[in-house]
């Protein structure tokens, strides 16, 4: 609990450091907001209209100045106005969070569905032939750019089967949940493929490892069946890893993911992204990147807290 | 009838059809009640042979290649399917381990892998598994057993994890015990205990006992019959008293004679160098050395107390001596002896005779202390190179000269460590850290990895090495027979002090501190023979001390010439 305090108490001083990077970077790229907002239109302002402008974003200031406005703002919940949107920067990151959130579970959902039975069996029958297919299915699904696989997927369903993804209009799970997971499901695979071919990798060379060790080899003297031995004394201690690599994926998958959401056709954060930096909409970059920077941490103490509810040696300090 | 009888064991390793045979024809016969030691050096198949046994063989890699494993004459475990394998194991065939660190789970509970064995195989539920469990680790007296049931392995000792390991291959009620090694990674008096401990319940429940082990002493204290075992034959079985006693063929003696038993004192070396009349000048001198660890601080946070691993130790070495340092596990023998060399840094105290060079180190594992990636000769160039010299024809001469001494051909230079053999690559370590001429060698149990026989050529070596370059040592060990032969004077340690000290022969044969006399009595030996050990659950206590904590101060008192130790509260 203590451990679980004090790591919340860093969480400020990262965003501090996240805040002030991404503050100076994005003023770094040259280019400005208003020309890049109204394009060619942008050379036909006078300068007093470009200084207006400026003055109403907020953008004449200094940037000391403009820094303290924002990290002002912050604390009050305010991340400022979207020059491309014309709206709080807020009410857009929580308008689309709740989909890239979404996107992201059922990605890891598929990752580990697939990934972590299919690390073990891979592990149980180590160098025997359905070992080494696994191994390739995983080399391959790690290898392949998810907006092939998008595409894969989209082709098999529409000419093999006959059914169209629905895309379109994007259905909120609130309202209708089928038509939602209908939706969602073909993104999820897309990208939880390369995913799930990293659990793979990752759960096999992990329970092959444990498989030879004594513990397993304890359990097996007392002549527990080989599924119990698997399931219930080795896969437990595989598990450290995994949640490694899934805490990593998962966090980079909140920062929305710009290639397949544009695919499907999907109003996620990973489309945001992109907009606001073509535009230089330094209020919208900068909200963004600190909201992700926040979900990273808390998905980093999550899986820390997960580490310490698997292995009482990480919950009750190391060997004395 | 016979409980078990195997007829013409055959096992090999490798890709079917293609297998390399490593136990070749063996018969083994134990009776209910009954303990049969089997013998052997890593690589005799012993354990290969334990493991076949109950078919563990098969997730190892291995195959059973021909022959019969009779359980009560009748089902063959040989050719048993694997449905049936479980049935048996844990049941009628129980089985415990070499190290009790790592063969329990790390990431459950203990009472969780007690309870499951009465949960799945007893079919208990609820209440009557917690209760069960409890009984099972009071059974091997495990003080306070409910409590032990709700901490995870990794916050016991190694002597608790054995007997939990007993308690629960014992919860299956088998009618053969299968004992791999039990006590070889334990500390000599936690390994009595756990002797006395599976002898008792051997006579509570009438169980045939398997034990398997390399250590000849253990044998003595526990066996009924003997088979010896080497390169994957057995060379020769029967009664305890006749393998020792009468033994006859060439591998048994050798083992009885070649590897170093404890004699109480007697096998000591003869040739001291310290005495009265000669003030010698000293190789290594250190006064009052302590080492401290914080425990529970952190960042600009204090420190909650300090683990006193080494507190106030002073002793000397004459050139040409040897100062043996005995102590089991925790006590801080290890962490002397690095203190010494600035491995760790020493809270308090002095060390004359250290600087420079002059001072070098041999570590327990000669596998793990040698780069595999550099060849003999950038090896043996590294302390030259640390001392800021060049690598020069000289340097060669004596990598060349070193290398003869130790017995290694000229051209191992060129060759790199996975080329060697254990014993070779200690050798190697060995010449390693005469590169550069020291006075004093640090040998941190040097060979306590090395198989028994290998022991004795390099305990040899390290004696003519001694003589020839009038060498200190100082030998940290557990194992009090191998120390019996290097050291010509002796320090016990206990809970991070000194407490007796002097004259190996003295010391080893007329110990006065009652932990020597503990440690002494625990030692296994050819001349005891089936021994009851006394059940003793004590364990070294703690050398965790709160803030500001002072040791008392130790009151010596003298035994003769040199030998003294300490009486009383200071203990």
């Amino acid at each position: 609990m203590q451990y679980f305090l004090r790591r919340l108490a860093v969480f400020p001083l990262v965003m501090l450091g996240v805040s002030v990077f991404v503050f100076v970077a994005i003023r770094l790229v040259p280019g400005d907001a208003i020309t890049a907002m109204l394009g060619t239109e942008g050379g036909m302002l006078t300068p007093a209209q470009r200084e207006a402008l400026a003055a109403y974003f907020g953008l004449d200031q200094n940037w000391a100045v403009q820094y303290l406005r924002w990290l002002g703002g912050l604390l009050t919940g305010d991340l400022g106005i979207s020059v491309t949107y014309g709206q709080p920067v807020l009410d857009i990151i929580l308008e689309r969070f709740p989909l890239t959130l979404q996107l992201a579970l059922m990605s890891m959902v598929v990752a580990l569905a697939i990934g972590l039975p299919a690390g073990v069996f891979a592990a149980t029958r180590a160098e025997r032939p359905s070992d080494l297919i696994v191994r390739i299915f995983a080399m391959v699904g790690q290898s392949m750019p998810n907006f092939v696989v998008a595409l894969l997927a989209i082709y098999i369903l529409s000419v093999g089967f006959g059914v169209l993804p629905t895309m379109g209009r994007f259905i909120p799970f609130t309202q209708d949940p089928l038509g939602n997971l209908a939706q969602m499901i073909l993104p999820a695979i897309a990208l939880g493929t390369a995913f799930a071919a990293a659990v793979t990798r990752i759960s096999r060379a992990a329970m092959l490892e444990i498989l030879s060790e004594d513990y397993v080899r304890t359990a097996r003297s007392q002549g527990f069946s080989q599924s119990y031995v698997i399931w219930r004394h080795a896969l437990p201690n595989a598990l450290i890893p995994v949640l490694t690599l899934s805490g990593v994926e998962f966090g980079y998958l909140l920062g929305g993911a710009v290639i397949v959401e544009q695919i499907f056709a999907l109003p996620g954060l990973g489309r945001v992204v992109l907009d606001a930096i073509l535009q230089r909409d330094y209020a919208l970059v900068q909200g963004v990147v600190l909201f992700i920077a926040f979900n990273f941490l808390l998905v980093n103490l999550l899986v820390d807290l997960a580490y310490a509810a698997i292995d009482p040696r990480i919950r009750y300090g190391g060997r004395k | 009838m016979t409980l078990l009888s195997v007829r013409d064991l055959r096992v090999g390793f490798g890709k079917p059809g293609h297998e390399t045979e490593v136990v070749h024809g063996v018969d083994l016969d134990v009776a209910a009640g009954e303990t049969l030691a089997i013998v052997g050096e890593s690589g005799s198949g012993k354990s290969v042979t334990a493991m076949s046994i109950n078919r563990l063989v098969d997730y190892g890699g291995g195959r059973i290649l021909g022959g019969a494993i009779l359980l009560d004459g009748t089902i063959d475990i040989a050719t048993a399917p694997e449905a049936a394998l479980t049935g048996l194991r844990g049941r009628e065939i129980g089985m415990i381990f070499q190290e009790p660190m790592t063969s329990l789970n790390p990431v459950l509970k203990v009472g969780t892998q007690i309870g499951e064995i009465f949960a799945k195989r007893h079919g208990l539920s609820g209440r009557a598994v917690r209760t069960a469990a409890i009984e099972a680790l009071e059974r091997v007296r495990i003080p306070d057993a409910a409590r032990r049931l709700d901490q995870a392995p990794h916050q016991m000792s190694g002597g608790m994890l054995q007997r939990i390991m007993i308690a629960m291959a014992l919860a299956g009620k088998p009618r053969l015990m299968i004992a791999d090694e039990p006590t070889t990674a334990l500390d000599v008096t936690t390994q009595a205990q756990i002797l006395a401990l599976l002898a008792e319940m051997q006579d509570e429940t009438g169980m045939g006992l398997i034990f398997i082990t390399h250590d000849i002493g253990v044998v003595a204290g526990i066996a009924d019959r003997v088979a010896v075992m080497q390169k994957g034959h057995i060379v020769e079985s029967g009664p305890l008293d006749d393998i020792i006693d009468r033994p006859q063929h060439p591998y048994t003696r050798h083992l009885l004679e070649a590897v170093p038993h404890f004699r109480w004192g007697s096998a000591a070396r003869q040739d001291t160098v310290r005495r009265p009349e000669t003030r010698s000048a000293q190789a290594l001198s250190v006064e009052d050395l302590s080492v401290r660890f914080p425990v529970g601080g952190g960042f600009l946070r204090q420190a909650q107390g300090y683990v006193h691993a080494v507190d106030d130790i002073s002793f000397d070495l004459l050139p040409g001596e040897t100062l043996g340092i005995v102590g089991e596990s925790g006590s801080g023998k290890s962490t002397t002896a690095r203190a010494i060399l600035d491995l760790v840094q020493p809270t308090g105290g002095r060390v004359s005779g250290a600087d420079g060079h002059a001072v070098q180190m041999v570590f327990q594992n000669p596998n793990a202390s040698l780069n595999p990636r550099m060849d003999v000769r950038t090896l043996l160039s590294e302390p030259i190179i640390a001392a800021g010299r060049r690598v020069d024809a000289s340097a060669l001469d004596r990598m060349r000269m070193l290398l003869h001494k130790v017995d290694l051909p000229e051209d191992s230079l060129t060759r790199y460590p996975h080329e060697f053999s254990g014993g070779q690559r200690q050798r190697i370590c060995i010449a390693r850290a005469l590169m550069p001429e020291p006075k004093t060698l640090v040998l941190d149990e040097a060979v306590s990895a090395l198989d028994v026989s290998v022991q004795a050529r390099v305990l040899d070596l390290l004696v003519d090495l001694q003589r020839d370059f009038d060498l200190a040592y100082l030998f940290v060990s557990h194992d009090m027979a191998v120390v019996e032969r290097i050291a010509h004077r002796i320090a016990v340690i206990y809970a991070g002090r000194i407490v007796e000290m002097g004259d190996a022969r003295s010391v080893l044969s007329d110990p006065q501190h009652p932990y020597t006399q503990k440690l002494i009595s625990a030692v296994p030996t050819i001349e005891r023979r089936r021994v009851e050990f006394a059940l003793d659950t004590e364990e070294v206590p703690s050398t965790l001390r709160p803030l500001g904590w002072q040791a008392p101060p130790q009151h010596w008192q003298d035994h003769g010439p040199d030998h003294r130790f300490v009486t009383g509260s200071g203990a």
